[in-house]
């Protein structure tokens, strides 16, 4: 798995390649955790190079959402493919998360 | 045999578990959307076994086992040896406490509770059988 991040305007953009499970979430919490405590206000994941994600990437977005409500950080995720939005779908994260297809509606989100 | 697999308890293996599972499910013809659910399933205990019961050890090994019957139903029996786990005793926490709490874990089995059909654990001697069946719709 290959995470990087990267400021575009005031969009803190967190692009996840590859497969995200419990010996590679480590490297997502980090970026996270980079983001939250970075002062950005905006976080983007960008997920569309996401080829598998399990409970251990599942329960690092978990563990933020408290922090996220609390510092009024909006997070969108975009690209997921359908088998990765179905492990988000299982759960019920689907609704608890803002999910949207392309970037360009996840940056909408920020100006509604 | 190439429906068995063992791996020692490293994380780093569990991509090669996803790998075998999908091949050999593939290979029976099962529906993209269900291997995709199983090899999920089957990831979690493997993980959770690696890590709570084994603590990463190296030294130490799993077992999976693949029965595809009659295109009916698929049977996975996940093995190690060593104080077992009950899994199917497993309390469902909320996601909602979860949430609350930031914990990062404690998913995993309720993923695997809401894709598989039936859990069973079986215990003889020093072996756990962890094992996992998934009915196949028809086609």
């Amino acid at each position: 798995m290959h995470i990087s991040s990267v400021l575009e305007e005031d969009h803190y953009i967190i692009t996840i390649n590859g497969d995200v499970d419990a010996s590679s979430s480590i490297h997502l919490d980090e970026a996270m955790n980079e983001a939250i405590h970075g002062g950005h206000s905006k976080i983007l994941i960008d997920c569309s190079a996401l080829n598998y994600i399990s409970s251990a990437g599942l329960g690092v977005f978990m563990s933020y959402l408290e922090e996220l409500k609390a510092k009024n950080i909006h997070m969108v995720l975009f690209g997921l493919n359908e088998k990765v939005e179905n492990v988000f779908k299982v759960l019920g994260l689907d609704q608890l998360l803002n999910i949207q297809p392309s970037k360009d509606q996840a940056k909408q989100e920020f100006h509604g | 045999m190439d429906n068995q697999l063992k791996v020692n308890c490293q994380k780093e293996r569990l991509r090669d578990v996803r790998v075998f599972v999908e091949k050999h499910l593939k290979k029976h013809g099962v529906p993209e959307v269900e291997v995709g659910k199983m090899v999920l399933a089957v990831d979690e205990v493997c993980a959770n076994l690696m890590i709570h019961s084994h603590k990463c050890d190296p030294q130490k090994h799993i077992g999976i086992k693949i029965n595809v019957k009659h295109g009916k139903e698929v049977v996975f029996d996940i093995s190690d040896y060593g104080v077992g786990f009950n899994f199917c005793h497993y309390k469902e926490p909320s996601i909602d406490d979860i949430i609350k709490q930031k914990k990062k874990g404690g998913v995993g089995l309720i993923l695997v509770k809401r894709i598989m059909d039936h859990m069973e654990f079986i215990r003889k001697h020093n072996r756990n059988v962890y094992r996992l069946v998934k009915r196949l719709q028809a086609a």
